[in-house]
């Protein structure tokens, strides 16, 4: 059963996002995204200062099985990458809701986060997906 | 649904995720492929590999049938248990499969052979058995396998199987021993100390879970394609198949030319190979920097081009390893480049096996 918070937001593309008190978010990928994966062996992060756009790749994760895109949820800016994930990409497949996040954005428009899915439709999807 | 071995329900228990494997059902790991692997380099690992197929030949004329058959030479066999890894050639020199004989006696010999090429062996073989009078061929579908790797395995073997196994303590390396209803051989696609175990599959659950119960980790597909590119064996069906000889498989230690008079299938088309000079070979290579080599990835040297034909994350050495078929004239210790995912990265060829002993054997 794949866990999925209820607190958070996500994406198609199985990432998660949580909001922050300052308005920024933080994005990382889901449970059921690094199961599928397997252990993580890198990750490319953005970094600070970079723009990225809603729905285009801004990072890229990869595990000894496959390489896979990272997916901006919304436009704006990265305030923030969790660059500790460089020596220990392992935390992601351990703990990608806490300390396997992966990077914070600053977004251009303050609703476009509500767009995104709830832990409801997103589970909705991937029980679909394994049709 | 594909096949699957007497163990697959422990497998689920165990948590295993579960993915096709050339038609079989099988763990690829059980939580963390990673940690598989470190616990085969540093402890005890084992693998379920009940999937693979087991023949058993017997009668006078199967001395002289595998001398046609194989590549390598069965006469190496002298002596009881001896073990013999060789390629099983077709008439163009091309590898059917590649498989591991054991001497039981004169006329009793068993064959290890891989789980995807089931069939095709199987007909091969019959085909060529029906050249000789008193060739018996059995498939051993009644038995399974547990492969048992690590420094401690043979200790855990022992503690969990019974203390008779220590019969197989004196074995030198690719010889075997049967102890009651087991199999043992010090045999293994890790590069460790171990042994594979066949034994009937009746038998199987319960010689697992008192493994287990001694504290020996299992470990799926996942690990064992790491571990097996480490200690550079080849995979059949990645580094060879029936369109590439082992000449240029990096197989060429297992192909014996030298006695004229054994004619064996695929014989001449190696030799013209040889005298020909070998075109390609197989080298190592080592990423330098970050990312994944991977199957199929074009290589580019001075010497021409090539492709990679098994890539992986070695967990022992913390950076990506491969093994490529590239022109025979590309030197080990030069650097070509490689088409990872649209960008041109830095490889440095080097000599394989990667990691021996547990520890890396690159400078």
């Amino acid at each position: 059963m794949s866990n999925t918070p209820k607190e958070l937001k996500y994406t198609k593309s199985h990432e998660w996002v949580r909001t922050e008190k300052d308005g920024t978010v933080t994005v990382g990928i889901t449970q059921h995204a690094q199961e599928l994966m397997g252990d993580l062996v890198y990750v490319e992060l953005p970094q600070a200062g970079v723009k990225v756009t809603a729905g285009k790749e801004c990072g890229v994760v990869e595990s000894v099985k496959a390489a896979s895109d990272v997916y901006a949820p919304v436009s704006g800016e990265i305030v923030e990458a969790n660059n500790a994930l460089g020596d220990a990409p392992e935390t992601v497949n351990k703990d990608p809701y806490s300390a396997g996040w992966m990077f914070r954005i600053k977004p251009a428009n303050a609703t476009d986060v509500a767009a995104l899915l709830d832990a409801t439709a997103y589970e909705a999807q991937v029980a679909a997906e394994k049709h | 649904m594909g096949h699957r071995t007497p163990l697959y329900d422990a497998h689920v228990k165990l948590g295993a995720r579960i993915v096709d494997f050339g038609g079989w059902d099988m763990p690829l790991h059980y939580g963390s492929q990673i940690e598989e692997h470190h616990a085969v380099r540093r402890a005890c690992g084992m693998f379920d590999v009940s999937h693979m197929n087991v023949i058993d030949l017997k009668g006078t004329g199967v001395r002289d049938f595998l001398r046609l058959l194989v590549a390598n030479d069965v006469d190496k066999l002298k002596t009881k248990g001896k073990a013999l890894y060789t390629c099983m050639l077709n008439t163009g020199g091309g590898v059917i499969d590649d498989l591991i004989i054991y001497c039981i006696d004169d006329q009793a010999y068993r064959i290890v052979s891989n789980a995807g090429t089931r069939e095709k062996d199987m007909a091969w073989i019959q085909s060529v058995a029906a050249r000789f009078g008193d060739v018996k061929v059995t498939q051993r579908d009644d038995l399974a396998m547990i492969a048992v790797q690590g420094p401690q395995a043979k200790d855990k073997v022992y503690a969990a199987l019974g203390e008779p196994l220590r019969a197989a303590a004196t074995l030198k390396p690719f010889h075997s021993v049967s102890v009651g209803e087991y199999f043992v051989a010090t045999t293994g696609y890790t590069g460790e100390d171990g042994f594979e175990i066949v034994l009937p599959a009746r038998s199987v659950e319960a010689a697992w879970q008192a493994l287990l119960d001694a504290g020996v980790k299992p470990a799926g597909l996942g690990a064992r394609d790491t571990l097996r590119l480490e200690a550079g064996m080849n995979l059949y069906g990645q580094d060879m198949d029936d369109s590439t000889t082992p000449l240029e498989s990096g197989l060429a230690w297992t192909v014996a030319l030298s006695a004229d008079d054994r004619g064996f299938i695929g014989r001449d088309v190696l030799e013209k190979q040889r005298s020909a000079g070998v075109s390609r070979k197989l080298v190592g290579l080592v990423l330098e920097g970050k990312g994944v080599l991977r199957s199929h990835q074009k290589v580019f040297c001075a010497a021409g081009e090539g492709e990679i034909t098994s890539g992986t994350f070695s967990p022992t050495l913390d950076g990506s390893i491969a093994l490529a078929r590239v022109p025979a004239a590309v030197e080990v210790g030069s650097r070509c480049e490689v088409d990872v995912r649209g960008r041109r990265e830095p490889v440095r060829v080097v000599q394989y096996p990667f990691v021996r002993n547990g520890k890396s054997c690159l400078a």
